[in-house]
């Protein structure tokens, strides 16, 4: 920028004003105690909610037992069933009426009915049935219990002697199967990385998203349109001192997910870091963007978390992304979540380094290009 | 080369010289055909009612908000192609008080110095928290300061950067008596220091206190130059009446044919017309009344005013 006539003898020039601007959000930052402390809790306490609590492969599923009949297949059947975390006997019943009421109310998830005369059928060799009623309502909690059902009953009657072993048959052909980056198939795994990008989302954009708007509402924007600075270095300025606590964010989140959710980092560490920068500014670039469209924090606000639910469930962090149909994996290439998810998860769990996913990386690059041009052209220097 | 250093050669007698500024908000005409100048040097008083459109007049001359038509130039500057030249010679101190709250005093000045590029921006809010007072309190938050700091640390940050012309936006509203008339004694030794100044008022005695004024009212500009000249221009004859009942007085007075004015003064009434031979007619019969004491005076600027608002109010309505 070329410097006019009026600041020939000022320093600094455009950088000057930049600088005024990053020191000044600086300290507003840091004079604001519960943001500030919110911004280091929050990484840590989302962390811990998503690493243990969430667990796609469930246990303790509340089960009932309908027993029509008393016999010693039954008591093998409902011992089984208390043996394994899968699942958790609630209550044993007699009556049909009770195992629907059991469904509905959500008392039970599972209903395991032995029918009338199954010992019986069983010993005669007819291949009796065994009704098993689910509540798939959640279809990921269903199916992979229901999976695991068949074998342990027919494992359970085996072992006590209620029916004969199976003939093991020899199949034509064995398949083999690694598992490769995650042998033990941790969703934890899956999981921290994925948080990584999530957080930074979700607090960096509301950062930035509040930031001109603020300035609007106490009225401090009149004053600061009248001072002789550029929109270009009013964004720098306020983009600039979140950088750093982004980057924060991320070293705790990463530090908290080698040692206490032992996810190891086999990539190189600078590939993250990089990735990670980048990631950062084209999050806050977009919430800036928000800001210098909302006209006041409460539809900034709004604006920022619209942006974030579909980031959220189109990125891949909670869906696979390839499962999506087309025109939600295009939505999803348009969020930076994506591209982040994907190299984070490469670099830490694959060892990649940033050179083999220079796709992600140049698709992050441009997001945050068109952000910051977006936001510069947005921003109003008049108060028309 | 450029108007700028144009401005620094030879500076012209005249900083702010704009002409038929219009601009509306919503289809309203919020300022309508306003030309003023205004002379190196002097203390500009801007005055007029309420919503009369003095801010938005202030805010088209510093850039901040782009006329619908109209043009002109502030310190040489054209203000509708060269704001940013503007802005960096032009002190803005607006309505409410705009700097950071939950900035310090000192912050708050080095942020100031820094947009401006001033070399060492800590040495310069040095010297203005000595200059304004504040010493020892430097560390205090913008936002914990009485309304009388507010407003002298506001003018501190507009002067920081030394500027040529100071634009002063109802700079003592909501401000204590004696603040009010230090304030005034800092503009006025500024202006004796060189600097213009275009400072907006609702106060007479404020008014009373510049070089020269401009009256504005729903958008119009109604009576500007001296403060003798703009109650001249009004033509007005005055009388002064005072006695035990005379809140009643008005109301009898109130619609007689050449009586253009009445107004109250505490315990006497200001009434006024512009035809003195209609006006002796109308107070005739009431000046033999037991009681009033009746006085030709000297319009004031007061009456000046209210004359000037009743006639827009007229053709406005």
């Amino acid at each position: 920028m070329t410097p006019a006539p009026g600041s020939a003898n000022g320093n600094g020039g455009s950088f000057g004003r930049f600088w005024a601007m990053t020191v000044k959000e600086f300290i507003q930052m840091t004079r604001d105690r519960i943001t500030l402390a919110t911004m280091v809790m929050l990484p840590i306490m989302q962390l811990f909610l998503f690493g243990f609590a969430i667990n796609t492969t469930p246990h303790n599923l509340p089960t009932a037992v309908l027993m029509r009949e008393n016999s010693d297949v039954g008591r093998s059947i409902l011992a089984a069933l208390k043996n394994t975390d899968f699942f958790e006997v609630k209550t044993v019943v007699t009556r049909a009426e009770d195992m629907d009421a059991h469904l509905q109310s959500g008392e039970a998830l599972f209903v395991v009915e032995i029918p009338e005369g199954f010992e019986r059928s069983l010993r005669r060799g007819d291949s009796p049935s065994l009704l098993i009623a689910a509540d798939a309502t959640d279809p990921v909690a269903a199916s992979s219990a229901l999976g695991a059902l068949s074998g342990i009953i027919s494992t359970a009657l085996e072992n006590d002697r209620q029916v004969a072993f199976a003939e093991p048959v020899k199949p034509a052909f064995q398949i083999v199967q690694h598992r490769r980056y995650n042998p033990a198939g941790s969703s934890t795994l899956n999981i921290v990385p994925g948080l990584l990008g999530t957080i930074l989302t979700m607090t960096l954009l509301i950062f930035t998203a509040l930031s001109v708007t603020r300035e609007v509402e106490r009225g401090t924007m009149e004053n600061l349109l009248s001072m002789p600075i550029k929109p270009l270095e009013i964004m720098l300025g306020k983009i600039a001192p979140y950088v750093l606590i982004g980057l924060i964010q991320a070293l705790v989140i990463i530090g908290v997910g080698i040692l206490v959710f032992r996810v190891p980092v086999l990539g190189d560490p600078l590939s993250l870091a990089a990735a990670t920068a980048l990631f950062v500014v084209t999050n806050l670039s977009i919430g800036y963007t928000f800001s210098t469209i909302a006209a006041n924090q409460l539809q900034a606000m709004q604006m920022a978390m619209m942006f974030f639910l579909p980031n959220i469930l189109l990125s891949g962090f909670m869906f696979p992304f390839a499962g999506m149909p087309d025109w939600a994996q295009w939505i999803g290439e348009a969020l930076p979540l994506t591209h982040y998810i994907r190299i984070v998860r490469a670099v830490m769990l694959k060892g990649a380094s940033i050179e083999t996913l220079a796709y992600d990386t140049l698709a992050l690059a441009g997001l945050m290009a068109v952000a910051m041009l977006i936001a510069v052209r947005r921003f109003r220097r008049t108060l028309d | 080369m450029t108007a700028a250093e144009t401005y620094q050669v030879d500076a012209p007698e005249t900083v702010i010289d704009v002409h038929h500024l219009t601009k509306s908000f919503g289809g309203r005409k919020v300022v309508d055909d306003v030309s003023m100048s205004v002379k190196k040097g002097r203390i500009h008083g801007f005055l007029g009612p309420n919503g009369s459109g003095k801010t938005t007049t202030i805010r088209m001359l510093c850039g901040l908000l782009t006329p619908d038509s109209g043009d002109g130039t502030c310190l040489g500057f054209d203000i509708l192609t060269e704001s940013d030249r503007i802005r960096r010679r032009v002190g803005y101190m607006t309505q409410k008080f705009s700097l950071y709250q939950d900035l310090s005093i000192r912050e708050n000045l080095e942020f100031v110095a820094r947009v401006y590029g001033l070399p060492d921006p800590r040495g310069k809010a040095g010297a203005a928290i000595e200059r304004l007072g504040l010493k020892g309190r430097e560390k205090q938050l913008a936002g914990e300061l009485s309304g009388g700091w507010k407003q002298r640390l506001a003018l501190g940050a507009c002067i920081l950067p030394e500027p040529a012309l100071l634009l002063l936006d109802e700079p003592t509203a909501g401000v204590d008596p004696k603040a009010r008339r230090d304030f005034w004694n800092e503009i006025h030794a500024l202006a004796a220091d060189g600097l213009s100044v275009l400072v907006s008022t609702h106060y007479m005695d404020e008014a009373e206190r510049c070089h020269e004024i401009a009256y504005i009212a729903y958008g119009k500009l109604l009576a500007e130059g001296t403060v003798d000249e703009v109650i001249a221009g009004t033509g007005l004859v005055t009388f002064t009446v005072s006695g035990p009942d005379v809140h009643h007085l008005q109301g009898e007075l109130e619609n007689r044919p050449g009586i253009d004015m009445i107004a109250p003064f505490g315990t006497s009434l200001h009434v006024a017309g512009r035809d003195a031979a209609a006006l002796e007619q109308a107070i005739a019969p009431y000046r033999d009344r037991p009681g009033l004491k009746w006085e030709k005076g000297e319009p004031t600027l007061e009456d000046a005013f209210i004359d000037l608002m009743r006639r827009s109010e007229d053709n406005f309505k």
